[in-house]
């Protein structure tokens, strides 16, 4: 992996992260409490720099076998997890991953909560909100960069990948103080779930002890074939689903079964501040 | 206390497992297999992760698209 493809890695990952992240900040600030909320982001950074501060040193403490392996499975795992989910909502089988309508229920829901300080803060609220997002997000962020990183030995160049989408996004998130919904993020989980999958595999093998056939070079044919293997699963299941009964089409899944991966998660953007009221984060909204 | 550490633990299952245990189980069966491969049999399993990758995949879509 050359120094632009690691850095191209990191950085869509890290900026589908980042998306997620600022959609919950900005519905917890511009509905709540700036103060309280930029406390709680302010707080959530700096258990992410412990994190950091920690894990990085500790990491050269393995060997590079069994560091590989470890991180290899984690990879390979959390990669089927976003593949999981991007192919199902390429196929139509599940609602795309709608930052516009999560940013509304976000809404609604913190308009709902009740008011209240705690420990010198404004808005408890807003804060925890705010502290849970960018720390559940930044956890995904500082994973993906750390282990990109250390395995390709070039740290420096993935903290500066992960920087670098977290501040773009950040930027124009805070420009136009609306959630980021043009961004078409199951493509870009569709894509950053096949590259944590193929170095996750290639990494977890390696960390067996297998040696791949061309070294390096097998990166060339695992990542492709993993992602036809996933297309072909999206075929397969668009095909399936056209079969079944119209109405157990889930919203916005129409979109899906007729957009290829590679536009699939296109939406309007969108301040709209009503919506159906829900509690905090569902599992489907959390970072992933 | 041990609400606290039962939340600890429930999150960190959460943030590695996710919603299903199944592609977390035949990644690391598959890679517990390639290593006793690779170390008691002198057998270069590259290909047994690809593979069990490819079938954990296509169990949790299965197990996904059952349970919706």
């Amino acid at each position: 992996m050359n120094a632009a493809a690691l850095f191209l890695t990191v950085f869509v990952a890290c900026a589908v992260e980042a998306v997620e992240a600022l959609t919950i900040v900005l519905a917890a600030g511009l509905t709540r409490d700036w103060r309280s909320t930029f406390q709680g982001m302010t707080a959530a950074l700096a258990v992410l720099a412990v994190v950091v501060a920690a894990v990085g040193p500790a990491l050269t403490l393995f060997p590079l076998g069994v560091l590989r392996l470890v991180v290899g499975a984690l990879l390979a795992v959390f990669g089927l997890m976003w593949l999981t989910k991007a192919i199902l909502r390429a196929s139509g089988y599940k609602g795309l991953h709608d930052e516009a309508g999560i940013y509304e229920r976000q809404v609604a829901a913190a308009r709902a909560a009740g008011t209240g300080g705690r420990h010198g803060v404004r808005d408890w609220y807003a804060f925890t909100l705010s502290f849970k997002g960018v720390l559940l997000e930044g956890l995904e962020v500082v994973f993906i960069a750390i282990t990109f990183g250390d395995n390709q030995g070039n740290l420096p160049l993935a903290a500066l990948a992960a920087a670098a989408a977290v501040l773009v996004i950040a930027g124009v998130g805070l420009a136009a103080r609306a959630p980021l919904a043009r961004v078409p993020e199951n493509t870009m989980k569709f894509a950053v779930g096949v590259m944590l999958t193929s170095f996750g595999t290639f990494w977890g093998a390696e960390g067996a002890g297998v040696h791949w056939p061309g070294n390096d070079a097998s990166l060339l044919v695992l990542i492709p074939a993993i992602a036809v293997v996933c297309l072909g699963y999206t075929t397969l299941l668009r095909r399936t689903r056209a079969v079944t009964p119209a109405a157990d089409v889930p919203p916005q899944a129409a979109a899906a079964t007729s957009a290829d991966p590679a536009r699939a998660g296109t939406t309007v953007p969108t301040t709209t501040t009503t919506g159906p009221t829900t509690g905090s984060l569902t599992s489907e909204e959390m970072p992933r | 206390m041990s609400r606290w550490l039962r939340s600890f633990g429930a999150f960190w299952y959460d943030f590695v497992v996710g919603d299903d245990w199944r592609g977390a189980a035949v990644v690391v069966l598959a890679l517990a297999l390639t290593a006793l491969l690779v170390h008691t049999a002198a057998v270069n399993a590259w290909w047994l992760l690809p593979v069990g990758v490819v079938v954990a995949l296509g169990w949790t879509l299965r197990h996904a698209i059952k349970a919706s």
